[in-house]
């Protein structure tokens, strides 16, 4: 049904991969690429090859904190919107304020424009996991109708987006609204706390405490994305990877050497590291709890499972940012080989 | 002579070999978790064989009426609890992976303290156990699997020893609800013999609010003697299933009924009762 798609947050690595991505989807005639105003471009993908077949695009530098989005909207005539706008870290939107703003303003004027648009008939908003919080008083993994309870930093603002979100679907029920709560990217282009979280020399953990953590590869979150604009869903939905793994496993296999200390100087390091080394007060909790949801929702409305699992969108990872595979799993191979009968013996 | 000298030298390397891919495995992060964080590899190496050792002889606990825990599906043991430390679950864990037929995998659901604990937190999960929560209660109800639960919680575990064998409070009732929502049977089951192995004779109140805990033991061992009074005393253990309370019967509705899960709940504490007196008489002397 899409022919005039809007997409915000070109800027992030998301936003850049799934504009990437819409250009090539023949429902798609046309694109308007809304990013932020300081014109922070540099992340976008190159042009399309000329050979193939694309839909018109546009970028668009805008505040999306300003009334201007809904100018833009009726200007272009655009019949879905795409909201990926959202800044995940107080670093990447130059302090604490200026991210609530970004985030909550923006998605505010966003969505006033929607519900006053006679065109938009179809909203897709990029939401996280995070909105659940992590607590040891969480249940095992997370369905959709568990109720969010989370009220710090970016959850906090995430909450508040899909509270307006929730507010828009109710006054405009001819408009399908699918909201997308994703667990952690990770892929070639992804910069995150979590990725700068996982390539640091020494990783530390917070003593006593191994949690469960799930990941999308970012091409199962494009594909998710295109779907969505292509198929009508509505409702809310839980993306991940299959499976779950331990942070403890993920060091392992990463090859990365755990430091670690207990949960108050994991803060003060985060305090006194600043850009080198950046630990949000939610992430803090989730490297004490860790959370896992369960994505079987999105499965059977798109009738697709997503292409990696946990474990293979991690493998992926380590394999792309050229981490040590298994170190000390390769020094007892070569040890084992130093000891030729018990090579023998040795299964694998 | 090279030849059978690396044949002896090879004997005890490949005695210790398993052990060594293990351990390279779990260096490598080569492993698999379900989505509770069950580690099946790490549960059966390092967790269990302790655990067994207490089973088979410290305590040598003997089962009873194993026939009534379904080789297969859903099912609901509710049991008492009792002894400072959860040792009883731990055992009746054992018991069931080891001596059931069908070598049933018991997954159950503790307090909220145990998840904000740090270690046990996450050997908790490793060691495939949940949240008593009834979300946590009807993923693993839906997954066909055995689900333990103690309902009386940390007012079974620190009961002073004057009280014991006698059930406490079955709080609100949520297993029973949990269970007639997903329609799957509660097998009542009684474990006699954890009372004996910490005998609290007090409540150190201000020490259990130092450190945050339900309560602190003060028995005739601890704290005096330190960590040896943290042995537990080998007193002799029975654990005993009765027969299934069907609850497929009742309609899922019933769960939102207030007076029929009351009912359940106390049909099934009655019949953990009852059976804890058998037991303990046929038992006889705890230490012996």
């Amino acid at each position: 049904m899409a022919r005039v798609v809007l997409i915000t947050g070109v800027w992030s690595y998301l936003g850049a991969e799934v504009a990437g991505a819409l250009r090539f989807v023949p429902e798609v005639d046309r694109l308007i690429e809304v990013t932020s105003q300081d014109g922070q471009a540099s992340r976008r993908l190159g042009d399309p090859p000329p050979d193939q077949e694309h839909a018109d695009e546009q970028v668009v530098p805008l505040d999306v904190r300003t009334g201007q989005i809904g100018e833009l909207i009726n200007a272009t005539g655009a019949d879905t919107v795409v909201h990926l706008g959202l800044a995940t870290t107080p670093a990447s939107a130059g302090g604490r304020a200026s991210m609530k703003e970004t985030n909550v303003i923006g998605a505010m004027q966003l969505l006033n424009a929607c519900q006053r648009s006679a065109t938009v008939r179809k909203l897709v908003v990029r939401s996280s996991t995070a909105v659940y919080g992590t607590s040891a008083r969480n249940p095992a993994v997370f369905t959709e109708d568990v109720e969010p309870r989370e009220t710090h930093g970016y959850a906090r603002d995430v909450l508040d987006i899909e509270g307006y979100v929730r507010g828009l679907a109710r006054r405009r029920p001819d408009i399908t609204v699918s909201v997308l709560r994703f667990v952690n990217f990770l892929g070639p282009h992804v910069d995150s706390p979590l990725t700068r979280y996982f390539t640091m020399p020494v990783t530390p953990t917070v003593l006593g405490y191994d949690p469960r953590i799930q990941f999308l590869d970012i091409c199962d979150g494009v594909e998710v994305i295109r779907r969505m604009v292509t198929e009508d869903h509505h409702g809310i939905y839980n993306v991940t990877g299959r499976g779950v793994m331990y942070i403890s496993q993920c060091l392992r296999r990463a090859g990365r050497v755990p430091l670690p200390m207990p949960a108050r100087a994991l803060g003060l390091l985060a305090d006194l590291g600043r850009g080198m080394f950046d630990v949000t007060p939610d992430q803090r909790d989730l490297l004490r709890y860790g959370r896992v949801v369960d994505g079987s929702k999105l499965e059977h409305a798109l009738n697709w499972v997503p292409r990696h699992s946990t474990q293979e969108a991690f493998a992926r990872f380590v394999a792309d940012r050229g981490l040590a595979d298994g170190g000390s799993a390769t020094a007892i191979d070569r040890l084992l080989a130093a000891l030729p009968s018990a090579a023998a013996g040795m299964p694998g | 002579m090279t030849g059978s000298g690396a044949t002896r030298a090879g004997a005890p390397l490949e005695r210790i070999a398993p052990l060594i891919s293990f351990v390279r495995s779990r260096m490598a992060g080569d492993y698999e978790v379900d989505e509770f964080g069950h580690d099946p590899e790490l549960n059966e190496t390092v967790l269990m064989p302790p655990a067994r050792l207490l089973y088979r002889h410290w305590f040598g606990v003997q089962m009873r009426g194993l026939e009534n825990v379904p080789a297969t599906g859903a099912a609901l043991v509710v049991c008492n609890h009792s002894g400072v430390l959860p040792v009883d679950a731990m055992m009746l864990q054992v018991g069931l992976l080891d001596e059931h037929p069908a070598h049933r995998h018991l997954r159950l659901l503790g307090a909220d303290l145990v998840y904000a604990l740090p270690v046990l937190s996450h050997l908790a999960r490793k060691s495939g156990h949940a949240l008593a929560s009834p979300q946590d209660a009807e993923r693993l109800f839906q997954a066909g699997d055995l689900v333990g639960v103690c309902p009386e919680g940390y007012k079974g575990l620190g009961k002073p020893f004057s009280q014991r064998y006698h059930l406490q409070r079955f709080g609100r009732g949520g297993f029973a609800a949990s269970a007639i929502r997903a329609g799957v049977p509660i097998i009542p089951c009684a474990i006699v013999g954890a009372e004996e192995i910490y005998p609290m004779i007090a409540n150190a109140r201000p020490l259990a609010r130092l450190f945050g805990f339900p309560y602190f033991p003060v028995t005739p061992l601890f704290p005096w003697l330190g960590p040896i009074g943290m042995i537990p005393l080998p007193s002799r253990w029975l654990i005993g299933f009765a027969e299934p309370v069907a609850t497929d019967h009742l309609g899922a509705a019933a769960a939102d009924d207030p007076a029929m899960v009351f009912e359940v709940t106390d049909r099934v504490r009655e019949t953990i009762q009852h059976m804890l007196h058998e037991l303990v008489a046929e038992r006889g002397e705890p230490f012996g």
